[in-house]
Parts: structure tokens; sequence; C-alpha cells
């Protein structure tokens, strides 16, 4: 095998580079450092600090829309750019900050839990993530544009879409640079996890988190050059006389929103597989237990990702499709939640009869677990479709996709950066502002997001600046959580902060977790520059938490 | 405080009680069951999916936190190493898909029925344009422009100065509403002529894109008399939160007088009924 060859030059053991973590290899200067890298680590904070950035800009859009909407009335922005800021607030969040996130996190674990020295193709690593910054810098210029950036909402439909004015292009432009360089990351991403294992680390010894990341990559590859070519067709539909979507001219505007969707539900699964990985990190490792039914987890995430890319149309049970279409996409639908429950299930086993403690990974974690499963629920009733004609564009929808995403995908970001930040930083974090920033974050996000439910199911469609007072109560409430949820993640980066350059933090153990297994606790912590420059040998103990058996 | 906590209470009631509003009322939780056969089995749907998750949430979560509660280690437990069980995992897996089987049932019989738009008595052709929906009874040479009322739309201005409290039915109130008969099975052909919008009468459990250069079809049989009410549901541009829906169901008698009504005004040219029957020259024969 190619790594093999190449380690053969260093005789040392990697346990020898404890001692000396840095090994003179760290570029020194800015540019050296950050913009010519190609560290596998140095990419991935780039990317986190990037996401949670993009997480804050997002967020601010966030409170406008709930600041407007905090009473009936009009009261502080024009219904043009509130749209604009409902856009704009799915485009930031998704491509901005939960894709590069998790990019960020298998930057960083990756060639640390496959016992690589880096990622298998480096240069590319640091264009994929480059491209980003001007990817947004491009998206989010549209708002200072004439007429406004794009207000036709983040799923970009016809014929709405393209009556937005220039600002169109450069949106357009922004998704293609976006899609480039999360093709490039799931590359890199396939080609560490099929080439640079250590020897000994088989495909099914891998880390679940390794698992899931290998399958989204999979998806990113399949998706994201269907969304290249749907908004290209925008592209020329507006700006080159085509009508590929116009009816006028033969087209058909509903074609979009099937090839939108083949794209859009496989992208929902990409921001969730991660986050099944890592929650299925965390909770073994506090429950001190090891994973339940590892191949299950497997192959439930193999067959999500399958089901992902038969199912797109049940975002469009509306659009008028024939009666056989839509009992497909039923069915088909109801189909997902057999491997999410399975995967629900094998969490609730792997607590069942461990010897848990509580620590904020864990608590974000076991959060995650509750509020996904809610919102796979109310996932589940959207897919009855005719209760769906009337769950559709409502918010309940809103309330349902934020469960997922916010309770589902951000939590286990959030989880994911508690467990592994003493690895990477080498430093505990403040435990006790990690259990604050848990529960207040915990109790706003539902004060946000439930009653959303309500106001769904009461008739408040999604996408409006203003309502019937009917709903004032609960559109109030929702904006109360908003702002708390909002400010508590001021404490969020407060923490991280204070972990990477704080006074008073206590340096954390190699393992760092008591219940911690896996190559990455193996390093020291901070781990080496370059992660295993020789292969290490794997013995059992340091597997994750798969019991390879089964 | 004492009236919202009133409210509140029977609201909570009427999440599992029988009774329906029509429109959306203060601290409403629950979906409506309206007024039509459909309306009904929709929600009964909806509520029979929703028990369904209630009792697989209270046995997850159960078991979540009596693990949490019963296996700490701050209480001394011990983890165990076991880490799969065939039997548990054939359980839970057949059994959501049973679960799921014994709900497809109902849900594809009633999607068979919102489906079956043959034989009905009346057809409505309803087009949706930025920012309004008009109305076009089919064969009776009569059309409603209906759009927002003006009060409203002065209210919802941005800093108008007004209290939307104050409006009644406040953005869910139109100039002319579109009328329709009880216990009759009404057709609704169903388009837009500039981007995509979506008709929705939560009453019927009607929700039906307006696709520009595409006809969708549905269907209602209304048992009330009542006003019903609704708004746009596809995004449509700035205003598409200010082009509400208004459905006055009345009984036939009335409806054949108003339809009559309205095309005596919408076409004066018309024979009036004392002399119908005589063969005359129609307004539309001149266009």
């Amino acid at each position: 095998m190619a790594h093999a060859s190449t380690h053969d030059d260093h005789a040392s053991d990697h346990h020898d580079h404890d001692a000396h973590d840095d090994h003179g290899h760290k570029p020194i200067g800015f540019m050296d450092r950050w913009v010519y890298t190609t560290n596998h680590k140095d990419i991935g904070t780039m990317y986190l600090l990037f996401s949670l950035l993009m997480f804050f800009i997002g967020g601010a859009m966030a409170l406008v829309i709930r600041a407007e909407l905090f009473q009936p009335g009009l009261q502080l922005v024009h219904p043009e750019f509130f749209n604009q800021m409902t856009t704009m607030h799915a485009l930031v969040m998704i491509f901005g900050a939960v894709m590069p996130a998790f990019v960020g996190l298998a930057n960083w674990l990756i060639p640390m839990m496959v016992g690589a020295p880096d990622m298998a193709l480096p240069r590319m690593n640091n264009w994929s993530f480059w491209i980003m910054p001007f990817a947004f810098t491009l998206l989010l210029s549209t708002l200072f544009m004439d007429g406004g950036g794009p207000a036709g909402g983040w799923t970009l439909y016809p014929p709405l879409s393209i009556q937005g004015g220039n600002s169109v292009a450069f949106v357009i432009f922004a998704i293609h640079m976006m899609g480039i360089s999360s093709i490039m990351g799931a590359i890199n991403i396939i080609a560490t996890i099929l080439n640079m294992r250590a020897p000994g680390m088989d495909l099914l010894k891998m880390p679940i988190f390794v698992w899931t990341w290998l399958i989204t990559a999979f998806l990113l590859i399949a998706v994201m050059p269907v969304l290249a070519g749907a908004v290209t067709m925008l592209l020329t539909d507006k700006f080159f006389g085509t009508s590929f979507f116009n009816a006028l001219g033969g087209g058909d505007p509903v074609m979009f929103q099937h090839i939108f969707w083949f794209f859009g539900h496989p992208e929902v699964y990409i921001m969730i597989l991660p986050a099944f990985g890592i929650v299925s990190e965390i909770i073994p490792t506090f429950a001190r237990k090891p994973l339940f039914g590892y191949q299950a987890m497997v192959y439930a995430t193999a067959s999500i990702a399958f089901l992902s890319f038969i199912v797109w149309a049940h975002h469009m049970f509306t659009v008028g499709m024939p009666l056989g279409g839509e009992l497909f996409f039923m069915y088909a639908t109801m189909l997902i939640a057999i491997p999410t429950g399975v995967k629900v299930f094998n969490w609730v086993s792997t607590m069942w009869q461990g010897s848990m403690t509580f620590e904020t990974p864990m608590l974000f974690a076991i959060a995650f677990v509750i509020l996904f499963t809610i919102g796979g629920f109310s996932g589940l009733m959207l897919a009855i479709v005719p209760a769906d004609f009337q769950y559709h564009d409502t918010y309940f929808v809103v309330a349902h996709f934020h469960y997922v995403l916010v309770t589902g995908a951000i939590f286990s970001l959030m989880a994911a950066t508690y467990f592994w930040l003493p690895k990477w930083t080498g430093r505990m974090y403040n435990e006790r502002l990690g259990k604050v920033h848990f529960w207040l974050s915990t109790i706003s996000v539902n004060v946000l997001f439930f009653p959303q439910h309500f106001l769904g199911l009461a008739g408040m469609p999604r996408r409006i600046p203003d309502y019937n007072v009917m709903f004032a109560e609960f559109n109030m409430i929702s904006s109360i959580g908003a702002f708390a949820f909002g400010l508590s993640q001021l404490m969020f980066v407060y923490i991280i902060w204070d972990c990477a350059y704080g006074r008073k933090r206590e340096k954390a153990t190699n393992q760092v977790w008591e219940g911690a297994r896996g190559l990455e606790w193996t390093l020291a912590s901070p781990p080496p520059y370059h992660s295993f420059e020789t292969p290490p040998k794997i013995e059992p103990w340091m597997l994750a938490h798969s019991d390879v058996g089964h | 405080m004492n009236t919202k906590m009133t409210a509140a209470i029977a609201a909570i009631f009427s999440f599992a009680s029988t009774s329906a509003w029509a429109n959306p009322h203060r601290w409403q939780l629950n979906m409506t069951e309206g007024v039509t056969e459909v309306s009904r089995a929709v929600q009964t749907l909806h509520m029979q999916i929703f028990y369904i998750c209630v009792v697989i949430g209270a046995l997850v979560f159960g078991a979540m936190f009596y693990s949490m509660y019963k296996f700490r280690k701050s209480k001394g437990a011990v983890a165990a190493t076991w880490s799969h069980s065939t039997v548990a995992e054939i359980i839970w897996t057949v059994v959501p898909i049973v679960i799921l089987v014994v709900m497809c049932i109902p849900a594809t019989r009633v999607l068979y029925q919102m489906y079956d738009t043959s034989k009905p008595e009346m057809t409505v052709a309803i087009t949706g344009y930025q920012w309004l929906w008009e109305y076009e009874y089919q064969g009776e040479n009569v059309k409603i422009s209906s759009r927002l009322d003006r009060e409203a739309d002065q209210t919802r201005r941005l800093n108008s100065g007004r209290d939307p409290y104050a409006v009644k039915d406040y953005l869910l109130n139109v100039d002319n509403r579109l009328i329709l008969p009880i216990n009759t099975k009404i057709r609704f052909v169903i388009t837009a002529d500039d981007v995509i919008h979506a008709w929705w009468v939560p009453a019927f459990s009607i929700k039906q894109d307006a696709i520009p250069g595409f006809i969708n079809e549905a269907w209602t049989r209304i048992d009330e008399v009542g006003v019903y009410r609704g708004q746009c549901a596809e995004l449509c541009g700035k205003d598409h939160g200010f082009m509400p829906i208004v459905v006055e169901a009345v009984t036939k008698a009335e409806f054949q007088t108003r339809l009559a009504q309205m095309r005596a005004e919408q076409n004066p040219l018309d024979p009036q009924p004392v002399l119908a029957g005589a063969p005359a020259l129609t307004a539309s024969s001149f266009e």
C-alpha cells in the first residue's frame, strides 16, 4: 500500500512524537501557516471558524426575521427585505454554517481516526477551503446591490427566483463555487478513507463518524452537480433566453422543483449523517459501553443514504403530481423511519446498563437524540400525503426542519466541539460554563421552535412577514426564545476562546475522557502537526466503540 | 391575563375534543377539523399518526430517562459489555414496518378520495396573480377578483401607525369573497398567471399549487354554511403574506340568487331573467 512505503523512512514509533509535538514542521508566518497551508488540522480549524462566523451571520438574519414577527404589523423591515432575510438565512446556514462545519470536523478527525498523517489530497484541501470565503463574499454582497439579494426562498423556485435583478447571477455563481468546494472536499474525504487507513483499520473497524462521512461524501458527489445543473438552467433562463422552466416557451416550472429536490433531499442527509456519526462516538464514551449494533448502524446509514435518492418529491406533494406518484413518494418516505428508528433504538440501547456521566458533550448528544427524534416524528407526519396538504408550507414544516437542523445538526456540532476541543487545544474547557450553555440553549431552542408546530397547525403559512392577530401569542413566545437562543451562543464563543487562550484552563490528558476509545485519543493533546507520521500499530483497545464481531 | 388563561385552557381541551373552529383562534394548538368529509378524514389521520408518535416517543424517551436515572456512574452503575442483540434488532425493525403499513392504508384511502374530481356539479377556475386571486364560475360568465381588503392593506404598511388588533380579520379578509353553495361537489381548476402560488383553505383541507402554464385540480363538498379563510401558501414575492382567501358558503338557493345577482352586475347587456328563454345576443357574443 502506498502509505506503508512512504512511512518506511520514519523508523520511530508514533508514540515517540508525543514528547515533541511540533516537530519543527509548523510553518512560521500568517501567509505560510494559514493561506498556503496544506495541513489538515489548520484547514479544519479554518473551516470550523468560518462556519462559526457564518452561524452568527445567518443567526443575525434569523433574529431580524423573529424581531419582525415579534408582533403583528410591520415594524422593522419591508416585506422585500424580509424575503431576502429568509432566503439568505437558509443559504448561509446550510451552505455556510452546517456543511463547512462538518467538513472541518472531517478534516481534523478523519486522518487521526484512521491513523493517517494528513488528508490524501492536501493541496486540493487548501483550495476547497479557500473557495468558501470568496463564495460567501459574493453571496452576501448581493444584499448591498440594487434590488437587493435573492428573495425567492433558498429553494430558488422559478419563475419567482428569476424575477430578481442581476443579483441572481451572483447568487448562482456563489452556489457554483460552494458546489465545487463541497465536491473537492468530498473527493478528498473518500480518497483519505479508502487509501490512508493504517494497517488493521479495516472498513468495518472504522469509527462510525468515519463511516457516516464516507457515505455523506458519496452523497455530495452525487448531488452537488445536480444543483449546479439546476441553477445553471435558471441562469440561462434569466439571461440567455432559454425556457427550461418557462411554460410560455414550452418549459416546466415543476421540473425545476424535481431537479432541485433530487439534490435537496440527499442534501438534508448530508447535513445529518455526520451528526449521527458524532453522536455514535459520544454516547458510548460517556456510557462507558460499546456502541450497540455497530454494523446495524453502518447499514442503517447506507440505507438512509440510498432512500434519500427516491423520496425527493415529498417536498412537493401539492404541485399536482399524479396519484401514483404521490403514493410512491409517501411509501418511500415512510420507509426512512425504519433505519432512522434503528439508529435511535441503538443509541438508547447503548445507554442501557451503561455507567453514565453527563459532561457537556453527552448532554448535547442526549438532547440531540430526543429533539432530533421529535423532528423525526413531525417528519413522519409530513410523509402522510393527505395530512401534508395541511402541513405543507406552514410553520409546522418550519418547526420540523429546525428540530432536525438546529437541535439535530447544530446540537451535534456543539457536542462535537466540546468533545474534541480538549484534544485540539490540549486544554480542558470550562465544564461549568459548558453546562450553562447547554441548558440555556436547550430550553431556549424549544421555546423558539416548539410553538411553531401550533402556529402551523392553526394555519400560519411560512415565509410571511406579518400575520393575523390570532397567531400573535405563539409568535411572541417564539421570538423570545429566538433572542435567548441567539444570545446564549455568545457563551459558546467565549468558552471556545477561553479553552484556547484563557489563563486558568488545565491541561488535557491524551485520552481526555475516561471512556474515550479510538486512535485520536492515543495521540497527544494537542496532537502533533502531522498526525501519524508512521502508521500506528492498532491494538483492539484502541479501536473506537465498535464491537467488531457484530 | 385571566381571559388568556381561559383561552389557553379551552385550547388545550380542544386538542382532544371534537369541536371545530372555522377560523384560527388565539392559542390554537391543533389543526382544524374543517367542514368537509375530506377535511375531517385528514384531521383523523393527523391525530392517528400523532398518537402513534406519542406512544413511540413515550417508550423511547421513557427508556432513555430510565437509563439516565438508573445507570449513572455516580450511583455506582457498572457498565455492561454487551453490544448486540439479534432478537431486539429484529423486533424494532419489524414492529415499525407493521405500524407503517397500518398507517398507509387509511392514508391511501383518503388520498384516493381527495384525487377523485370526477362528476362535479360545478367548476370554479382559480387563477393566482401577484397578489390577488381571480375566480371564474365556469359556464356562468361570472368572475370575481379578490384581494386584501383596504383597511388591512393600509394597516399592514411599514410603520403605518395603525393597530392590527383594530382590524377585523386582519390579513384574512378580502374585498370580494368567493361564494360557494353547500352540499355541492365543487371542482376547482387552479392555475397562475405569473409565479407559483398555492390556494389553501384549511377548513376544506385543500392546498393546491397554482402554477403558470399548468392546471391543477381539487374538489370539495362543504357541509356547513359559514365563512372560511385561508392564505396563499407558496412564496410568491413581496406581498405573499397579503393575498388571503375567503370563501363564503351559502345554501344552494341563496347561491343561485347571489350568482344571478353577480351575473347581472357583470353583464349589464345580458337579457334580464324575465326575458330568459327568448333568443338574444349576450355580452359575450360581442367579444
